[in-house]
């Protein structure tokens, strides 16, 4: 058995390792991974997700128990001996070697700036460095000091970008200088680079290119950042991220070659100078140049993988694939080939809409034959589709390939040679091979040929191949349908069906479960709810979720909150009296919600009618807290108190929740409408928002809050009422035919092929001709709406259900016991309960 | 527990007063035994499936400690019928109390007989 040692712990040098355990099934190398971190390799690509909350397990690249791979971290290699064939590490460790494998990556290139050094200036590159940004971040934004917590970011490439993203996030204004004269200058051209610049602006980041920074200076305990246009920036961080230079320094002092530029000189092997010793990644100096992205370091452990099991793989910096797709700052940016039309005679072909915000290039060969390369801005949904087309002809005019409304490409354009993944080097002939032994699914292809695992760019494009092979994706609800949630909405309106067990028989398999049943129950509740046909009728009661069932909220302690409806947020003074006397007779714990209503706690199932009864008295009815249905609309004062505000925002807010109150949807549905652009109702993070203009109101769609917090976008802006509340009634009725079993509005509007442009196209210009259709849907949902409470206080039958126990109607659950906690009956405990 | 040894069958409702696929909650007990000791009351959740047959499980659903499960969405998981709790969501067979999503953990489960269109729950 022959010793590698790999130095270096990072993603290349533990691609390496797994490339070539992977291939060594006789197992002739033992490994060995050095490593100066003291952490097990991890994502650095994804590092900003780690301010978002990712955190480093999740972030860890996973490895497996092998007893051919010995790993020692946090003890860097000192000294190399290449005669000798030996290393030492810092703590004095000596480990000879039959091959070694550098895999140093490269560090932070932080410009020679006097005061670079002070208290407060960081790099980016590791996750000690973003725990130390954080920490710094946090103590500005938690100090006392008045004023606004600001950030300088040196660089304005991709890293500077994530990093000024990073910043905002953790509560700070973030300024970028960029030295060239614009953002993101190594993979965007003049063109991009401008589009890019106008569309960080507007996500209100400052730009300054075409300056340097020239001092950094300390100012009391926060910096000041001096620029060479004589501006000075005060700062409560600086982050330096100006590009990265090799680490080389190790092989330097070994004797060995390095490039005019850094980096260790290898050949098309990824060998030095001495036979027995190879370098990959970001360290490496291929043919005299460098590589700082990830796929052209995989690319080199794989060569080296096969070289040191004797195989011929090799490579020329032509192979390496240099493109690069993200999302800065909720603008798409994708680079990709020759972008910058370096090779002899090329041609660029530009599709330039400084409207729509979009920039488009594509760089093809003087006889315009073959695609060479291309850079996409503020819509890069084209790039999985064109990049493996780089080096391959041309499918169609280039023009027509990135204009808006061209050619939309097929998975057939691709020949099987096409590199589909490039972090992973799989060809579509690969991928098509998989799919006809049996890998039927995106989860399956990435098991079985790790396609789309690496940046996942690839994925929109195994889904065409997928749909090109014929291959159904399952959709199916679970066990009993093998349907969708939309399949069988057309379903039940197709055939008619009005209950659960017809549908099942004739459709399904067995008696249904947890999910199926609230799935259709809510199906049936939008086809045909109202006066007629109550929600705990008949058969239709058995398949409501307890919530649903009990028209109050379950909570963990078996007891029920119930919210009564107040529109709009707005309550009389009687009103509240009532509400207050009902919590006080049945003791109820009383909490204000988010949706500017009030929720009354721990109500037994069998105080729940005549808590419903008192409260209809007063003039209330559901709120339906209870339903995947309508919550609230959340309104500010508007125009009738505020001085800033111009339309009556309360008043559209009411007429919205009366109407759409008691919807049946696949998700909670929320809404807020505000009064002027200061936005107090926060209506873009509700799932339809609306704020007024001088001239109208703009309806934004697909926001939310909870665990993935969205804004919503623009639809359509300066409409007046009567034009916002069709628009409303189509966008609410097409999400309720269409979206996916509890898929909130967001995620349902990116799942629909074209985004919102499709969903612009259907409700408001109506390209499929439905929009008369969905109006008379949600008129006929407006005229049959009925108070779900007051249907069970008229109906015996089902009051019966609302009793503790069957042989003890008036029983309380003996397992529910209160505590007083800040005056209020609270559940025995209650965590994070005071002593 | 087995049937025939020993069971002491409380009356609970009549059988119609079940509807089909929704559960209802039963409080038994508390009893003194023969011996003079006390016994803890005992709730129970009681079951009629689509083919009309009853089964009563424990109602207190033992991953949130609440008295609920009388209230969850009742099933069928491959052929076996089921509920679901309607907190945590896990589903319980109701042929045995085996908690299908978690083999470690089981409710009681309990004979049920039919006399006369009564239900009796046997203990």
């Amino acid at each position: 058995m022959r010793d590698l040692i790999v130095v270096g712990a990072g993603m290349v040098g533990h691609r390496l390792v797994q490339a070539l355990r992977d291939r060594d099934t006789s197992g002739t190398w033992r490994i060995t991974v050095l490593g100066e971190e003291s952490r097990p390799a991890y994502d650095r690509v994804a590092l900003s997700s780690y301010v978002d909350g990712v955190s480093a397990e999740q972030l860890t690249l996973p490895t497996d128990d092998d007893p051919l791979v010995v790993r020692h971290l946090g003890d860097p290699v000192v000294a190399l001996d290449p005669a000798g064939r030996v290393v030492r590490t810092a703590s004095g460790r000596e480990h000879s070697y039959d091959a070694l494998v550098l895999a140093l990556g490269s560090v932070p290139f932080v410009p020679p700036v006097p005061g670079r050094e002070l208290a407060g200036c960081f790099v980016y590159r590791t996750l000690d460095d973003l725990d130390a940004i954080m920490a710094a971040a946090g103590r500005a934004v938690t100090s006392d000091r008045p004023g606004r917590r600001s950030a300088v970011v040196v660089g304005g490439g991709l890293l500077g970008l994530e990093a000024a993203r990073a910043l905002r996030l953790l509560g700070l204004s973030p300024q970028v200088v960029e030295i060239a004269p614009r953002l993101m200058s190594v993979q965007v051209d003049e063109g991009g680079g401008a589009l890019l610049r106008r569309l960080v602006e507007s996500e209100s980041l400052a730009v300054r290119c075409g300056v340097a920074v020239t001092a950094i200076e300390a100012d009391r305990d926060r910096l000041v950042a001096k620029l060479s246009d004589g501006v000075e920036l005060d700062a409560d961080v600086v982050v330096f991220s100006a590009g990265i230079r090799p680490v080389d320094g190790l092989a330097r002092a070994a004797g060995l070659p390095v490039g005019e530029r850094g980096g260790v000189l290898v050949n098309g092997h990824c060998r030095t100078d001495d036979p027995q010793i190879w370098a990959i990644g970001e360290c490496a100096a291929l043919q005299g140049r460098t590589y700082g992205l990830v796929a052209p370091g995989y690319a080199m452990a794989e060569v080296v993988a096969d070289r040191l099991l004797g195989g011929p793989a090799t490579m020329t910096p032509a192979d390496l694939d240099m493109s690069t797709q993200l999302k800065m700052l909720g603008v798409d940016v994708a680079s990709f080939g020759d972008a910058h039309a370096t090779t002899a005679g090329a041609l660029e072909v530009v599709v330039n809409d400084p409207v729509a915000g979009t920039y488009a290039k594509l760089v093809v060969s003087d006889d315009a034959s073959t695609l060479l390369g291309g850079v996409l801005v503020g819509d890069a949904s084209r790039y999985a589709m064109l990049r493996p087309l780089v080096g391959l002809a041309l499918p169609a005019d280039p023009v027509a390939l990135i204009a808006p409304g061209g050619v939309e490409l097929g998975a057939d354009a691709l020949p099987a040679t096409a590199q589909v993944c490039s972090c992973h080097a799989v060809t579509k002939g690969a991928l098509s091979a998989a799919i006809s032994v049996g890998a039927h699914d995106v989860p399956a292809l990435k098991a079985c040929t790790k396609a789309g695992t690496g940046c996942g760019s690839c994925v929109p494009l195994l889904k065409k191949l997928l749909a090109q092979a014929g291959v159904e994706q399952s959709t199916a609800l679970c066990e009993h349908f093998a349907h969708s949630r939309a399949e069988l909405f057309e379903i039940v309106v197709g055939a008619g069906i009005r209950t659960f067990s017809e549908l099942v028989a004739r459709h399904g398999t067995g008696r249904g479960c947890d999910i199926c049943k609230p799935a259709v129950a809510s199906i049936l509740a939008s086809l045909g709810g109202g006066r007629d046909r109550h929600i705990l009728d008949g058969e239709q009661a058995a398949l409501q979720d307890t919530n649903d069932h009990f028209l109050a909220n379950l909570q963990r302690n078996g007891t029920y909150s119930v919210v009564p409806r107040i529109p709009g947020g707005e309550v009389t003074p009687e009103g509240l009296i009532a509400i207050g006397e009902v919590a006080r007779d049945f003791e109820l714990y009383t909490k204000i919600t988010g949706g500017q209503r009030i929720d009354l706690f721990g109500a037994r199932v069998e105080q729940l009618p005549a808590i419903w009864q008192r409260l209809v008295d007063a003039g209330f009815e559901s709120g339906h807290a209870y339903g995947k249905a309508l919550r609230t609309v959340k309104s500010c004062v508007g125009s009738t108190w505020c001085r800033y505000g111009v339309q009556d925002s309360v008043g559209l807010a009411v007429a919205l929740e009366l109407r759409y109150r008691g919807l049946r949807s696949p998700h909670k549905l929320k809404s807020g409408v505000s009064g002027c652009a200061r936005e107090c109702a926060e209506a873009r993070s509700k799932d339809f928002g609306i704020i007024a203009t001088e001239n109208g109101w703009n309806l934004y769609v697909g926001g939310n809050g909870g665990f993935t917090p969205r804004h919503a976008e623009l639809l359509v802006s300066d409409v007046d009422t009567d034009m916002l509340i069709r628009l409303i009634d189509r966008y609410l009725m097409f999400y309720i035919r269409t979206a996916d079993r509890l898929q909130r509005t967001a995620p349902w509007i990116e799942s629909l092929d074209g985004g919102l442009e499709h969903l612009r196209a259907v409700i408001v210009e109506d390209s499929l001709g439905i929009c008369a259709d969905l109006e008379a849907a949600m008129e006929q949902h407006v005229a049959g709406y009925a108070d779900e409470w007051r249907g069970v206080l008229d109906d015996p039958s089902k009051l019966a259900r609302f009793v503790s126990f069957v042989n003890a109607p008036d029983a309380p659950d003996p397992t529910i016991t209160f505590v007083t906690e800040r005056g209020q009956p609270v559940p025995v405990g209650m965590p994070g309960m005071r002593p | 527990m087995t049937a025939g040894v020993d069971l002491r069958w409380e009356t609970v409702c009549r059988y119609d007063r079940l509807q089909p696929e929704r559960g209802v909650a039963a409080l038994l007990g508390p009893w003194r035994s023969d011996s003079g000791a006390s016994l803890d009351a005992v709730q129970v959740a009681l079951f009629r499936t689509h083919d009309g047959a009853v089964h009563a499980i424990g109602n207190i659903d033992p991953f949130s400690g609440a008295a609920v499960l009388s209230r969850g969405i009742v099933g069928d998981r491959r052929g076996v019928p089921t509920v679901a709790s309607p907190v945590y969501k896990q589903v319980f067979s109701l042929l045995d109390g085996q908690c299908l999503d978690d083999q470690d953990v089981t409710v009681a489960s309990y004979p049920v007989r039919v006399v006369d269109e009564w239900l009796q729950v046997g203990l």
